[in-house]
């Protein structure tokens, strides 16, 4: 049975709960891992693993925080800015993420923002409707 | 020198878990302060053996390849003291592991009774980290490796020949 968004959304909410060590009452749709939840590098791997436990499935860790991996290419990133040709591939990765005030101003240290709990919702959604 | 905090592995299944010993004794200086009068184990030090117990278990998973570090203490409970003369058991499954880090549940019990509850994560550092550089050699499990090699040779041989008897 396919699950709503309610229940994935809680499901999410749970395992950040676990992972982060925040309350559930800051566990927001539009939230943000890096600024609002404090995450760190380890704690998206903690999150992927969590998440593959919990609804079933796998996840390759690039597919769901693709930005990571951009940041470290040349060829995507110049004087702290996404470059046009990182900014097409960071819309190909992400399409689950409204990336349209990153796309104003892409600067890489703002990538953090692009991870949301909205985002994550949105990426188990569209691996439970594929598989 | 590497300091090995743990004492014998007696079950060691690659890849899946692993159980290991510890011999708490009043020979340990920091007994003596910790506390005066009221020697009990110190619970970081319990982190520490589960953390050695976990460790080896993900890493002989990749053949001692990758350099293993501790990144994260998902969760440790305590639930009693551990004395001098005890000897405690420490049980390490591994829940999740990939390329670039593992993840393992543990419990610490002492006869049979629960101790500790430690949850930890390892991130293997040559695939983390944004293409920073570490040395070449593995200082994890490089030079120290012939220790943690007979710490689980004899568990390991009998751990297959179970899986051997099982067939």
């Amino acid at each position: 049975m396919a699950m709503s968004r309610d229940e994935i959304f809680t499901q999410v909410q749970e395992v950040l709960v676990d992972a982060l060590g925040v309350d559930d009452d800051e566990v927001t749709t539009d939230a943000t891992l890096m600024g609002d939840l404090g995450a760190e590098s380890i704690d998206f791997l903690d999150i992927v693993f969590r998440l593959e436990k919990a609804f079933g499935i796998k996840i390759p860790r690039e597919e769901l925080f693709p930005a990571e991996s951009l940041m470290n290419n040349s060829e995507y990133v110049h004087n702290g800015k996404l470059t046009e040709k990182g900014m097409a591939e960071l819309r190909e990765k992400m399409p689950h993420t409204n990336l349209t005030s990153f796309e104003n101003d892409p600067d890489i240290n703002k990538l953090g923002d692009l991870f949301t709990v909205n985002a994550i919702i949105n990426y188990v959604e569209g691996k439970l409707n594929a598989a | 020198m590497r300091w090995i905090w743990i004492d014998k592995f007696v079950e060691f299944e690659s890849g899946r878990r692993a159980v290991s010993l510890k011999n708490v004794t009043l020979a340990e200086e920091h007994l003596h302060d910790h506390f005066p009068g009221f020697p009990v184990m110190p619970e970081c030090l319990m982190i520490e053996a589960m953390a050695q117990t976990a460790g080896i278990l993900v890493g002989q998973a990749k053949k001692f390849r990758e350099k293993v570090i501790l990144a994260k203490i998902k969760k440790a409970a305590f639930f009693d003291y551990v004395k001098p003369g005890d000897t405690i058991e420490l049980e390490a499954n591994i829940e999740s592991i990939a390329q670039e880090a593992a993840s393992t549940s543990g419990k610490i019990t002492c006869s049979d009774k629960l101790i500790a509850e430690i949850d930890l994560m390892f991130s293997h550092i040559d695939q983390n980290l944004a293409g920073k550089e570490f040395p070449e050699e593995n200082f994890v499990f490089g030079t120290g490796t012939s220790v943690f090699e007979s710490l689980i040779r004899d568990a390991l041989s009998e751990s297959g020949q179970k899986t051997e008897a099982n067939q």
